[in-house]
């Protein structure tokens, strides 16, 4: 027990200011890239024309900037912050596989990173030499691989499938292979890197599960994810980082709370003037995503009263292709609150809209995002436009004096009666 | 316990260590390519003795019967070739699998640390087991012809670890620069074509031993002089090899060589960032 609280108090990862910068090049004029032909006929032509690197601007982009913080062993940390904070980043500096442009790290301990399920699977190799092959390459030894054999085999339960290439696996047994190796690595520290995307429900219950007993065990645990619920259930510290610096690292509760409210600083709308610009690919892109509330006299902000519309304009650049949209409304921790979906219609070139309502008294307070799919032939999509909008709905309450949170996500005004059947005399 | 410490550039102490405890991923590694290699064929590893036999038949066809080259040597042409065949093939099969090493890993380069030098290194093993099954093949056929191996044969390691290192280091070059700018994986073949034609294999070298050139010849190609040394530890009484044409080689090889590792190990750490 002594000795329990003793570890429990060590600093196993200690970070000073740590930054990594990435230099993207401009090139303006002829001058296009930097494969070795572009620069040896660049090199070429500025010998005779005089034209100077000028022309080549570098831009430093800092995906890590001056991030320093302690981790103590046994610690469960859960590194949240939208796309591009840098997450994937520091963990790739954290497992040695890129090298930081300034800065220290000392760690103790064994590491093991797990970026992706089944690191270096050789699609002609059979499971068993597979489970060989990706034990070592995530730095275990050949005995205790042997020693764990069965019960990896056990856990991912492709025990008929052993001698099989794994370019015949399903892609669920895949997966369970992968992670079932990794799952038996016994490494002091431990960073896992969105491996959870992938698998059914069940199988994600599992993974927790399993990282959730490896950490009572006295293991540090690193953990990036979008679930925000999975980060609460399993983590006891969380790290927010935006933009490359971190923002507050603590108590899980308190640095969600931080991170929910910086994402909530947002516009009812967003537009974009030209397709180059709007996110999307070459066959569609979003020209706009806006919400048209109807405000009640005197409202400023959407509450849970209010009616309004979801309005989508988008580039269509496809001949004659019969496209309809699949909208997500999802809640901040990444639940799905509902999915809608609009008739699929044959469209031409151009701008195409769509528009629909969500009643009032229907949504619970919180914060929303709207993703959409455009989906081509009702089946195949052809972008998925993550997070077009996010949104806050405001509480509006009246004839109650309770005023915690309102549970759930949903908050319909649904006829309640209650009545008194029958007077009792009371003696 | 184990102590880590991550800093920008820092030429890490412990990276020839690191090599040694990633010993067994090395074998596995090699193991792997050995394995995928003869995944799903029929005869297996027979392949690696069919593969030399056709080859040489086919130069013995078109160098001995067709072209009638002139021999100037006082050794059967067929000799001549199967011995060069063999070496070549090790030292040109090592140079392309080393090149491609960190390319063709792309995926463990991006998501899990070890020292890097490991890829090139375990890329060797095929080659390797090939030349093994050949030079198998290779010394009944001399006994048979009548130039059964004298005590030389005792030097054909020194001979192989001498390829073995400028094919590695040459290809050690290449993998770096592969890594950024994909037009190195297009000069590789280029270089085993033209090099087989440059290099002793298919000729004896006493025909250009006669010429006026020779003398710069034998400076400017290192791999003349480890292609006679092979060929002088196999076929008795071979006198066209004079030790002092493989001092050229050595120093060669020792400068690429080092060279080579040191410049993997100043590009190594930034593949993550290209590939």
């Amino acid at each position: 027990m002594e000795w329990n609280t003793l570890l429990l108090k060590m600093t196993v990862i200690e970070a000073e200011n740590i930054s990594k910068r990435y230099i993207i090049d401009h090139i303006k004029g002829n001058a296009k890239g930097n494969t070795l032909r572009e620069i040896v006929t660049d090199n070429v032509k500025n010998l005779f024309t005089k034209k100077n690197r000028e022309e080549v601007s570098h831009e430093d982009f800092w995906a890590l900037k001056d991030v320093s913080f302690k981790i103590e062993q046994g610690d469960r940390v859960g590194i949240i912050g939208s796309n591009g904070a840098g997450k994937s980043t520091l963990l790739k500096v954290l497992s040695r596989i890129t090298e930081p442009t300034h800065g220290k790290i000392n760690i103790k301990g064994r590491v093991a990173s797990l970026l992706e399920v089944g690191t270096g699977f050789h699609p002609e190799l059979s499971g068993r030499e597979n489970i060989f092959l990706n034990g070592a390459i995530l730095g275990m030894k050949r005995q205790d691989i042997k020693n764990q054999f069965d019960a990896i085999v056990d856990f991912a339960g492709v025990e008929q499938f052993l001698d099989t290439p794994v370019k015949r696996y399903s892609s669920g047994m895949y997966v369970r292979l992968g992670f079932a190796i990794s799952a038996h690595l016994e490494p002091e520290i431990l960073i896992v890197d969105e491996v959870l995307a992938v698998g059914d429900a069940d199988f994600q219950r599992k993974c927790l599960g399993k990282m959730k007993d490896a950490s009572t065990s006295g293991r540090t645990i690193l953990f990036v994810s979008h679930n925000l619920t999975a980060v609460q259930g399993l983590c006891n510290k969380g790290m927010f980082m935006k933009k490359g610096q971190l923002i507050e690292m603590g108590e899980t509760n308190q640095v969600l709370a931080t991170y929910l409210s910086h994402v909530q600083k947002t516009a009812l709308e967003s537009w974009w003037l030209t397709p180059e610009d709007a996110p999307g690919n070459d066959k569609v892109r979003l020209k706009s995503i806006k919400l048209v509330p109807k405000f009640l006299d005197g409202q400023k902000h959407i509450d849970v009263r209010t009616k309004f519309k979801i309005q989508i304009e988008f580039w269509n650049m496809m001949e004659g292709a019969n496209l309809n949209l699949s909208l997500h409304l999802n809640s901040l921790t990444g639940e799905c609150i509902f999915n809608i979906g609009t008739a699929s219609k044959s469209f031409e070139k151009g701008i195409i809209t769509a528009e629909c309502e969500i009643p009032d008294n229907y949504l619970n307070d919180g914060s929303y995002s709207i993703s959409f799919m455009v989906v081509k032939d009702t089946s195949s999509a052809v972008f998925n436009f993550e997070e077009a909008l996010i949104f806050e709905i405001e509480d509006y309450r009246e004839g109650t004096s309770w005023y915690g949170k309102w549970p759930g996500y949903v908050r319909p005004k649904i006829d309640f009666p209650i009545t008194q059947l029958e007077l009792e005399s009371v003696s | 316990m184990q102590e880590t410490v991550i800093e920008a550039g820092r030429s890490e102490k412990y990276y020839w260590q690191d090599l040694w405890k990633f010993k067994e991923l090395l074998f596995i590694l090699a193991l792997r390519d050995i394995t995928v290699k003869y995944k799903q064929t029929f005869v297996g590893v027979a392949w690696a003795i069919f593969r030399p036999v056709l080859t040489v038949s086919v130069f013995v066809f078109a160098f001995d019967k067709v072209a009638k080259i002139e021999n100037k040597s006082d050794i059967p042409l067929q000799i001549i070739i199967f011995t060069g065949v063999i070496f070549w093939n090790f030292f040109a099969m090592s140079f392309q699998q080393v090149s491609n090493s960190i390319t063709g890993n792309a995926n463990l380069v991006s998501k899990v640390y070890f020292p890097r030098l490991l890829m090139p290194i375990s890329s060797v093993a095929v080659p390797l087991l090939d030349f093994l099954v050949g030079f198998a093949v290779m010394i009944p056929f001399l006994i048979y012809k009548g130039y059964p191996p004298t005590v030389h044969i005792l030097f054909v390691p020194f001979f192989l670890l001498l390829s073995f290192f400028a094919s590695f280091s040459l290809g050690v070059i290449f993998a770096s620069l592969n890594v950024q700018y994909r037009d190195f994986q297009q000069i590789v073949p280029l270089i085993v074509q033209y090099g087989f034609f440059v290099c002793p294999i298919a000729y004896p070298i006493a025909t250009i031993q006669e010429l006026s050139w020779y003398p710069i010849y034998q400076w400017i190609n290192p791999l003349a002089g480890i292609i006679e040394g092979f060929r002088w530890c196999l076929i008795p009484n071979y006198h066209y090899f004079q030790w002092d044409t493989i001092i050229p080689s050595v120093v060669f090889v020792t400068t690429t060589t080092i060279l080579s590792v040191v410049f993997f190990r100043k590009k190594e750490n930034s593949f993550v960032d290209y590939i």
